[in-house]
Order: C-alpha cells, then structure tokens, then sequence
C-alpha cells in the first residue's frame, strides 16, 4: 500500500464545509461533488489537482461537520491521500469509511512545501519527501484499519466479510 | 470510571474500560436525517443487506432542507420515506412531524440516560445533556451499525469543565460555551469527551443544558455530557415509557484536564468570522453594523431562546434594513410559542419566522448570504461560506444579542438596549 504524488498544502482548521459547501450536499454523484472540492478555499482546486495529489495540511483537518461526501469530494477529484498533523475524527473516520488513506503525521506542514514529490508507505506508516530527502514518521494505523482500505472502503469490506462467511 | 466510560463498558459488555482502547459496542438508538440518509441507505444496499437489525432502535428526520427547495432536496426526502417504508421504522418524523433532529429525538423520548446513541450528524453530541453519550458519525458507518447494530469507538479521555456562579441576567448558556472555547481553542479537545459540571450545570434547565453538549463538537471533542439528576429525569419521563439506568462519574474519576470557569462576571461573548474560538467579550467587540439575524438551530431555537429573543423584541422594531429570521426547533416548540403569544411578538416586530428546519445555518436554503453581508446568529458554526456565500460574515451569539442586534442593527450587548435610542 504504497501512494505517489504531489503536495498541495492547507493550513491549520481546514473545515468540512470548505471542503464541501453545505449548498452541493443535494448532489448524489460523486463525480459532481468532485467538481466543488476545496470550494470554499480555491474554487480552481478541482482543475488543478486532474492528475492526482497528497494533500499536507496542519492541524485539525476535517473539523465540523459528519458530511461524508467532504471525503468523498476530495477522493473523487483525485486526492490521493491526507497527510495532517491532527484530524478531525468524523473526518478521519469517513476518510477511512470510503476507502480515503489518512495518515497523521506530527511536523507534516513545514517538512513539505507545495509541489514536493511524495511517497506514503500505510503499512509502515512512513512519508518519503523525494523533493528534500527526508523521511516522515507518521502514526500508524491499526492493522483493521488498512484492512478496510485495503478492500477498497468499509461497504467493500463488509461485502467481503459477509461473503467470506 | 467516569460516565463516558461506564457507558462505553456497558454497551461493549465489559466491567472497565480506559482511554484509548477500542471497543465494539452495541448501539442503542440510531438516527438519521434528509442530507444523511440517502447516503446511509445507498451504502445499506451496497453491503448487500436487507433488514437492518432493529427497527425500532432506528429514528429518521426530515429536518436539513425542509420543505424541499429543490428538485434534487424532494427526490432524497422520497428516498428515505421509501425506506422507512420498506424497512417498517415507525420512529420516522416526516415533515410537519418533527422539526431539527436533535430537538426532536428527546421531545419525542429517543434520548434517555445511560444510552449509547449514534447519528449520521455532528451535533448528535446535543444529547449528551440527558446523560447519554451520543456522537456523530459517517453516512457509511451509520449503513454498518444498520446491518450490524454495532460499532467501533476508541475511549475518549474526558476534560472536565466546572461551571460555578450565577448567570446576570441577559447572559445564557451560549456565553458560556462560546468563553469555553475559547479557552480550550477549536483543536484543544480533539477525540476527547467534555463532561460539563457543577452547581451552575445542576441549576441549569435542560434547554441549557443541551446548549452546552450541542457545541462540544466544535472544539473537536467526541461528545459532551452532563451527568443525569432530577432535572434530565423529570424531563425523560415525561417524554417516554421506557426505563433508563442513570450513570454517574465515580468520585475517583480520570479526567486529562479540569477547567474551572465562573460565569458571575461574565459578559455576553460572540464568536467572531471565521473561526468558533475567534471569541470576544462583547465589550471588546467593534461597531459591527448587521445584515440578517437569525435565530434558530439546533443550538439555541428551543422555547428558553424564543421567549428570551420576545423579551427583547417585545414593543421593539426590527431596524430597517436588517432582515431577522426566526426558526423555531420543532413543531412543538412552534406551537408553544404560538400559545404564548412570542410568535406574535417576533411578526410584530418585523421579524420573518419561518418554519422548523436547519436550512439557513447550514447555507442549505432561506435566507443564504450575500457577499459582503453579515449575519448575527445563534447558531454554531462561522466557517468561510457556512451561510451561503464564502465573502459573507458570520458572528455567533446568543438569542438576546442577535434580537438586540437586530433592533439597533449593529452587533449590541443585550443589556445596553434600553439606554439605546431605537
């Protein structure tokens, strides 16, 4: 479970309503809210990241509200990963729900600048900044976690699991 | 153990529990509403369910973007009436029926002591206020507690806030949880759960009360709570049949942190844009002149927050040029300040009420804002675009600011209205 890409940076107390404003959340396609991720701070955030990108963001990503589609916006625009010093735990939890890695990762925001080439190994939990040649020590999820990003997201899990019995 | 942890070990079938272990637990009460819902249950049919595992541990709400402002809003409320249907959930409180989530559920008796109770709504922490621990979760996690009537959660350490003294008058509960968060700051309860006490808490009314567990979330934590006394029991009786065990912390309780605060000194606070901990005494508050003022919300439009906004309004106008809206929570609340003459009183003063629903603190429909604009409100979130656009301004009060507010239009201390010229 190893994830590629490049930083885009937020700060500290990125909330889910920036991520998705309250308005879109009558929007049932993922593909549709995708297009008004990260709306609220850079309504050209969609355009931007097509290829994929790391999101590396301060502390308490995610705060406010339960809204899984926030997750679901920033996985459907092509967010690979978060990387943040502290999660919000609604946020954390649904990022890991629909299958969204998110690795807390303590100094995250000033060890990568905007662009940096990034590699997150879950398993270990660990971030390589290929730009400076750091390594990150990041918590590491517990192994039911992975399990459940792993197969894809929870619904995918329990199908599994159901299946399997 | 403190309460939080008694009952987590309860639910997950353990005699003790500590902070930081995961247990799975079963789940009491499970609720749902319009902008959840249809999430919740596509992901249900996804799983490859069924029947869920309860019906009758299971409450859905109309309440988000009521009644449907849009095509896309009607087709979801028609998605979740379906399902109710289909899945026989009697407690299903359509439009007209209930009114916000989380003023329904304890009017209706779904909230009561000692219950481990999940929503698919961050604010579902409100019933913390009746000694439950109650916590906001995803649309999908609440699609697995539909299959498996269970879930996992990480024991929370708690912070205990001591709450001493007597509030002026004109200065509520609102002022007191926005001075909480203040000093705990928007991240510094993370995961953690908030157990509010002390003498002021035991002579708090329950409307209070639910004020304080209501915006726990927003400093991060996991719930809030408030031990049960005679207060929560009186109030769950009256609301339902069913029996309860009340739980209280041990004496020898672990707590990460206690915060004393004494609200005899304290003035009216106000949060302002764009973050809840951006808090002022509303001495130190600049001449901030309004746009709209709102009152309504899960937080502060129960009946102790109309009848302090009537009292203010009472013989008052609404300055011209400022738009007031007022929400009442539920039906029921609705139709008691009807009895009580309130209703009256805002439509008199210019005031614009509207029916119950969490449509304008969410930016969800009525009355969203304009760029530029500033709202006063007493809802609980000032996040960049919360109430329509992300140019907009957004304070957060209690009832009796924004209606003074509303008179002078600028933002005014509540207890200065009568020395102002209205």
């Amino acid at each position: 479970m190893t994830i590629y890409g490049k930083a885009i940076k937020f700060g500290d107390n990125v909330d889910t309503d920036v991520i998705l404003p309250g308005q879109y959340l009558v929007l049932t396609d993922p593909m549709e809210l995708a297009k008004h991720a990260m709306e609220g701070l850079d309504p050209t955030f969609a355009r931007k990241i097509r290829d994929g990108a790391i999101i590396v963001a301060g502390k308490n990503f995610g705060c406010g509200s339960s809204r899984e589609q926030a997750p679901l916006a920033l996985k459907y625009a092509g967010v690979k990963c978060v990387l943040a010093e502290s999660f919000a735990r609604i946020f954390y939890r649904n990022a890991i729900t629909i299958g969204l890695p998110v690795l807390e990762c303590p100094r995250v925001s000033s060890m990568v600048r905007e662009e940096d080439e990034l590699v997150v190994d879950l398993r270990v939990g660990e971030v390589k900044n290929k730009s400076k040649s750091l390594i990150l020590q990041a918590t590491k999820l517990p192994e039911f976690v992975l399990e459940i990003l792993s197969d894809g997201g929870l619904v995918e899990h329990l199908r599994r699991r159901i299946g399997s019995k | 153990m403190n309460i939080i942890e008694k009952i987590l070990a309860r639910a997950s079938g353990k005699s003790e529990v500590a902070p930081g272990e995961i247990v799975e637990a079963n789940i009491d009460v499970a609720m749902i509403h319009d902008l959840t819902g249809p999430l919740a249950i596509e992901s249900f049919r996804r799983i490859g369910a069924e029947k869920v595992w309860d019906s009758q541990r299971i409450v859905i709400i109309l309440d988000h973007i009521v009644p449907a402002s849009s095509v896309e809003s009607a087709e979801l409320h028609n998605v979740v009436r379906s399902f109710a249907k289909e899945q026989k959930i009697e407690n299903f409180y359509d439009i007209g029926q209930g009114g916000v989530c989380h003023q329904v559920m304890p009017e209706k008796g779904h909230v009561r002591p000692g219950e481990l109770i999940v929503g698919a709504d961050s604010h579902t922490c409100t019933y913390g206020a009746f000694g439950a621990f109650a916590t906001g979760i995803g649309s999908t996690e609440m699609a697995a507690v539909f299959v498996t009537g269970t879930l996992w959660f990480k024991v929370p350490r708690a912070i205990k806030v001591n709450v001493t003294g007597r509030f002026q008058d004109l200065v509520t509960p609102k002022d007191l949880i926005l001075n909480i968060i203040s000093q705990i700051k928007v991240d510094g309860a993370i995961y953690d759960g908030i157990e509010f006490a002390g003498p002021t808490i035991r002579n708090m009314s329950i409307d209070g009360r639910m004020v304080l567990c209501n915006m726990a979330v927003e400093i991060g934590a996991k719930t809030g709570i408030i031990e049960p006394d005679e207060t929560t029991s009186n109030y769950v009786k009256s609301r339902t049949t069913k029996p309860f065990e009340p739980v209280k912390s041990d004496p020898d309780a672990v707590y990460k942190k206690v915060l004393d605060v004494d609200v005899s000194d304290m003035e009216p606070q106000v949060s302002c844009p764009h973050s809840i901990d951006n808090v002022k005494p509303i001495s130190e508050v600049e001449e901030v002149r309004v746009d709209q003022a709102f009152v309504g919300s899960c937080t502060n439009g129960r009946l102790e927050d109309l009848r302090l906004a009537a009292r203010l309004l009472e013989g008052r106008n609404v300055k011209k040029g400022v738009r007031m809206l007022v929400t009442p929570a539920s039906q029921e609340v609705y139709l008691q300040a009807l009895k009580e003459g309130l209703t009256k009183t805002f439509v008199e003063a210019g005031a614009y009420v509207c029916n119950p629903t969490c449509g304008p603190c969410i930016g969800g429909h009525l009355g969203l804002l304009a760029p530029g604009e500033v709202c006063i409100s007493s809802s609980n979130r000032n996040f960049i675009g919360r109430m329509g656009s992300p140019k907009a301004y957004v304070y957060l009060a209690s009832p009796a600011t924004v209606a003074a507010s509303a008179v002078t239009g600028k933002i005014t201390d509540p207890r200065m209205l009568e020395e102002v010229n209205n």
